[in-house]
């Protein structure tokens, strides 16, 4: 296998930290590549479950949308929306929350909201749908999503969901019992919160990124563990599970056409 | 018992100018055939409320029926902006639009809220969020038994449910199968209800005994327009149509282009239209 896209590499790498035993509440678009992914390389008993109240779910192609029927016809059963917000998000039985986001800051406090002001935006996006209690009730949360200085900020126009908040205990101030965004997944890099300040730390570089790369990218002066880990570049099988899912996808969509 | 009409008689007796109406289905069985009833006979003033917008009230607002939004995830799945929404809220085009936003898990609890009759809805939420500042309908309670806080958002309680079924019986009970998201909740919240159905049937057949059934008593009334979903989809009649999310993101994009499409496809079209997008083969198939 030669080559991948960094894109490729972000998804396969999301893809690694997900466990057979997680029950992973998984977000639209990249956040949803990773974990079918994972389930279809070295992680097949993972259990997926989408905000449409699909618990269990294997969809054969990645679905456009939250609610695409391939989700319910491969789940293992489909709830209401609010029994799933209920008594499997608020209920602490979801042990990961994948999310992506527009924007993201030091430390790891997601926008999807506002550009700018609430009032009087420069940019609207979508908004948080399920991402403020997913943010706080699930486990602990992972974030997949491009790098630049303008996703990377020093501080969010506006916190959609929680992340470390202002740093060190501030999720305990907000009365949160979970751990919150552990691990940041992006084209260039992997970062982690450090575990006294919760700032945002590069821990692994991806192959033929350099530091510079990822200081350009990031809006803060951004830290590195001290030992820099190399991610391990896609593997043949990972590629081609991705690719094959890929194609299936655009098919499906009506992209091929 | 709910009373069977024509589209255009059901949505001019469920859905009145001014109303709050909620015209729900969690991407699935979204009753847009009932919304573009709701523009061909000028609706205005709406109050209108859903989690996701999506396509169905991107036209309506488009189209100068609403004067307020309440949401929790205002995009085009996977495609991206609720364009005319957005022009709505930015430049108040064609008129200005009030939004009110929550998350999905406020919503979700105040529709249960409503169909239960209770004032308010009560859950762990909200907790650190910037929306708790800028929406002053997100409050918070103390549990008076552990001391814990929790956020508090008022009942859904509007005047008109709207949402799209598969199938009524001749006693005009309602079958809901698949992802069944806040239908049933959003209908039982409302003062009147409104259910589209794809086909009415002699029996349900077999069927489970917890399958998500509205009694007929408890709907006030059924119109039958087979494809009323599209370009959302109906379980077992017809798929998304992800293709057309997709077209949508150009349509709706520019004016012009929304009201070409509008005049051509809902103010000189009618309900009937819907029906070219069943899919014949799916039903054949479907062994549910």
């Amino acid at each position: 296998m030669t080559g991948y896209t960094a894109t490729e590499m972000m998804t396969v790498a999301a893809a690694r930290a997900l466990k057979n035993e997680d029950v992973c509440f998984v977000g639209i678009g990249m956040p949803s590549a990773a974990a079918n992914l994972a389930r279809l390389t070295h992680a097949p008993e993972v259990t997926l479950v989408y905000e449409s109240g699909t618990l269990d779910t294997r969809p054969d192609v990645l679905p456009l949308s939250i609610g695409d029927g391939e989700l319910c016809e491969t789940a293992l059963t489909t709830v209401s929306v609010p029994e799933m917000f209920r008594y499997w998000l608020q209920g602490g039985r979801i042990t990961i929350g994948f999310l992506g986001a527009a924007q993201i800051d030091k430390f790891a406090n997601i926008n999807t909201t506002v550009i700018g002001d609430y009032d009087d935006p420069k940019v609207r996006l979508p908004g948080g749908g399920g991402a403020p209690e997913i943010a706080t009730s699930a486990g602990e949360i992972f974030v997949v999503m491009r790098q630049s200085k303008r996703s990377f900020v020093d501080r969010v126009d506006f916190v959609t969901s929680l992340g470390h908040g202002s740093g060190g205990g501030d999720r305990e101030a907000h009365g949160v019992t979970t751990k919150g965004p552990t691990l940041i997944v992006t084209d260039l890099a992997i970062m982690r919160p450090d575990p006294e300040t919760k700032e945002l730390t590069v821990t692994a570089l991806h192959p033929g990124v350099t530091r510079e790369d990822v200081v350009e990218n990031t809006g803060w002066a951004v830290r590195f563990a001290d030992t820099l880990e190399e991610t391990p570049a896609p593997r043949a099988e990972e590629l081609e599970a991705l690719r094959a899912l890929n194609e299936r996808t655009a098919r499906a969509h009506g992209d091929a056409a | 018992m709910a009373q069977f009409l024509d589209l255009a008689d059901a949505v001019e007796d469920i859905v009145r100018d001014g109303d709050t109406v909620a015209m729900e289905g969690f991407t699935h069985l979204i009753p847009h055939a009932a919304g573009h009833e709701a523009i061909r006979q000028g609706r205005k003033d709406l109050t209108l409320i859903r989690m996701t917008p999506d396509i169905i009230y991107d036209q309506m607002i488009g189209a100068g029926c609403a004067r307020k939004i309440v949401f929790s995830w205002g995009g085009n799945p996977g495609v991206g902006s609720l364009h005319r929404m957005r022009e709505a809220i930015e430049k108040g085009w064609p008129a200005p639009l009030e939004a009110e936003e929550h998350s999905h898990a406020a919503m979700a609890n105040a529709y249960e809220a409503g169909a239960a009759g209770l004032p308010c809805a009560v859950f762990r939420g909200y907790l650190g969020a910037d929306l708790a500042r800028v929406n002053p309908n997100i409050r918070s309670v103390t549990c008076p038994f552990t001391g814990e806080r929790l956020a508090a958002v008022p009942a859904i309680r509007p005047d008109a449910a709207v949402v799209h079924a598969q199938k009524a019986d001749r006693e005009g009970n309602v079958l809901i199968e698949g992802i069944v998201g806040v239908q049933k909740e959003a209908v039982l919240s409302a003062s009147r209800s409104l259910v589209t159905v794809e086909e009415v049937v002699d029996s349900f057949g077999p069927r489970s005994p917890n399958a998500v059934v509205l009694p007929g008593w408890a709907v006030s009334a059924i119109a039958v327009v087979p494809g009323g979903a599209h370009p959302s989809y109906a379980h077992g009649y017809y798929k998304r149509d992800n293709a057309f999310y997709k077209a949508w993101d150009a349509i709706s994009r520019d004016r012009d282009a929304f009201t070409a499409w509008i005049d051509e496809h809902v103010l000189r079209a009618g309900p009937e239209r819907f029906a070219q997008f069943v899919d014949a083969s799916m039903k054949e198939g479907a062994g549910a």
